[in-house]
């Protein structure tokens, strides 16, 4: 009797289990391809508290024998990434505000009033969305010589800030077109000016989107390359971590646990910011397909 | 100041004369006009982007036909001389050629592959859907100079973890970045899994358009998960087809970061993109050719614009076709 009745409880589990079998395969599959795909970073670490004998030895063995923690303080101090870091939080936190206030009156302004030139300013914005830094970087190193910007973080702040940022104002713009008239409207009768209507109405409600082109502008900063580059061949001081990286290489080829531990310190801050706000991040990217 | 001030009235002046067209012309109560605002409100992107991006679009025109080292003030006008010696020079045409040719390695496979993860991490049955997806999109936010960097020693021939694994295997080693065969691909493969996130996340929006209702109606219906991709994913997808593969090519026009970092445009010149290409006429050379690399810079610029514009008639053309259905 028992045993009638279990029996086809058990099937019934068990084809449960079946059906979720081939979910779960695929989803060990995926993880080992993970695995493999974040190597890089795995072995970065893995790499910066090792000591350099183990690292030339070590092949693809992760775990260290022991740790190794002087390796940091070589990447901090003797390679100046501490140095280097502080230069890199300045220029990023510095130019994300300036482009976000930018991006978000230029997009309120462009979204909310036809004026002389709307169109005109559109158009010359969406034509500029794919400028590779590569083609205006000369002229750009030139003038800030011209304004005697070049060498300072101040240049290298306004010079990234004045890249074209088109997809952040476009998002704003299609953010600030869809709120209704009368929301402004309201503002206007109880007495808000133009600027107050903007800062106190208009922005709070775009919080979505400015936490977006922060977080997308952020990383871009961050990453920058190029521009850093030219900024900084005369003033290593000013080299942020992405330049210093390079410059690493090439003053000591053999500290590959102290190289490993400079790229550990330098891209910790935006992975750990990633994983905290990479919602507003994939909403940014995705962005760019549904417009 | 009084210039300006002037300026701008008269500006308000043409805007309230055309105010019968723009809604909801009310003026600001008190302060100033709203003309006077809203250039106000532009003034921070028109000063910046003014400088830092128009100016050099137009000035590298100037640039490229004068002679000029950087360090003196003098610019020798030399009319389209930088532009003949640029085209006569078989490494320009080699920058060009590596430039198209990565493009042509990279794209397919950004826009595919990534479109194949994109509809496995769509399928809302798959457990730890949201650490694999993190996991995919990790190599994107990190710093691509570092990445750069950090591959050299991966793929070192020596003593990278890899060589030293192919070996342990019994194969001999391979001089990934070294080996003018292996430079280019092996940096093509790094360039895809570094920003191979980017498509991802662009699939992932658009498989997000397509109803679950309807995957779920065509399999009660009877359809196999060929039939529901051939029958309705396919079509659904097909106009994000064009504006993906636009995105993805304009992005592989900006690859200076990870190609200087990792090969430097080497082995001879293997690998060399016209980004590095100008930079080491502008920058590396003992003696700046800035006319020249600024004549291979406005080449460069309109290599992307006219790649740019065909693609955005593409699209245009392929919404126009869709619009009557």
């Amino acid at each position: 009797m028992t045993a009638q009745l279990t029996a086809p409880a058990r099937t019934a589990t068990q084809r449960r289990l079946l059906r979720r079998l081939p979910w779960w395969l695929a989803t060990v599959f995926l993880v080992g391809v993970a695995v493999i795909w974040i190597f890089p970073f795995l072995w970065m670490l893995s790499a910066s508290l090792k000591d350099n004998m183990e690292m030339f030895s070590g092949g693809l063995r992760l775990w260290p024998k022991q740790f190794v923690w002087d390796n940091y303080a070589r990447a901090w101090n003797d390679a100046h990434f501490g140095r280097y870091l502080i230069n890199t939080i300045v220029v990023t936190v510095i130019t994300v505000v300036i482009v976000t206030v930018r991006c978000a009156t230029a997009g309120y302004v462009l979204a909310r009033y036809r004026f002389r030139g709307s169109r005109i300013f559109l158009g010359v914005l969406i034509a500029t969305l794919f400028v590779p830094t590569g083609y205006t970087i000369i002229p750009v190193v030139k003038i800030s010589m011209q304004l005697h910007l070049i060498d300072s973080l101040a240049g290298l702040i306004l010079a990234l800030s004045g890249g074209a940022y088109v997809s952040a104002i476009l998002i704003y713009y299609g953010y600030f077109r869809q709120i209704p008239r009368e929301l402004e409207e309201a503002a206007v009768v109880d007495g808000a000016g133009f600027a107050r209507t903007f800062f106190s109405v208009m922005l709070p409600l775009a919080m979505p989107v400015t936490a977006t082109v922060a977080v997308l502008t952020f990383i871009t900063t961050w990453n920058a390359f190029f521009l850093p580059l030219v900024f900084t061949f005369s003033r290593p001081n000013l080299r942020t971590v992405s330049v210093g990286m390079q410059a690493f290489v090439g003053e000591t080829a053999t500290d590959w646990a102290g190289m490993a531990a400079a790229g550990v310190i330098s891209i910790v801050p935006v992975v750990v910011l990633f994983i905290f706000l990479q919602r507003y991040f994939v909403e940014g990217i995705s962005g760019a397909v549904k417009s | 100041m009084t210039i300006r001030s002037v300026h701008l009235t008269r500006r308000e002046a043409r805007a309230r004369a055309g105010a019968s067209t723009a809604t909801n012309q009310r003026p600001a109560r008190h302060g100033w006009k709203k003309t006077t605002w809203i250039w106000v409100f532009l003034l921070p992107t028109v000063v910046l982007y003014g400088i830092y991006t128009i100016y050099p679009i137009i000035a590298s025109y100037w640039y490229s036909l004068v002679e000029w080292n950087g360090f003196d003030e003098n610019q020798t006008f030399v009319g389209i001389s930088n532009y003949r010696e640029v085209f006569a020079d078989p490494l320009f045409w080699n920058s060009f050629k590596v430039t198209l040719l990565f493009m042509v390695f990279v794209v397919p496979a950004r826009v595919l592959l990534s479109l194949l993860m994109a509809m496995v991490l769509n399928s809302p049955k798959l457990p730890l859907i949201g650490v694999l997806r993190s996991a995919f999109f990790i190599p994107v936010v990190t710093t691509t100079a570092i990445i750069g960097v950090v591959m050299r020693f991966i793929l070192d021939p020596a003593s990278g973890p890899i060589n030293s694994a192919l070996l342990k295997l019994g194969n001999g080693g391979i001089d990934f970045l070294g080996d003018p065969q292996w430079a280019l691909p092996t940096a093509a493969v790094l360039y895809v899994w570094k920003f191979f996130g980017v498509t991802m996340i662009y699939w992932l929006a658009a498989l997000q358009t397509i109803p679950y209702e309807l995957n779920e109606a065509a399999r009660i219906d009877g359809a196999g998960t060929w039939q529901i991709f051939r029958h309705i994913t396919v079509p659904m997808l097909k106009p994000f087809l064009i504006i993906i593969t636009v995105l993805t090519i304009e992005e592989t026009f900006h690859n200076f970061d990870l190609m200087y970092t990792l090969t430097g445009g080497g082995p001879y010149f293997h690998t060399e993109i016209i980004e590095i290409y100008i930079y080491r006429w502008a920058f590396a050379a003992a003696i700046p050719q800035l006319g020249h690399a600024s004549a291979a810079a406005v080449v460069f610029g309109l290599l992307v614009a006219v790649v740019g514009a065909l693609q955005l008639w593409a699209v245009y053309v392929t919404r126009r076709k869709g619009a009557p259905r």
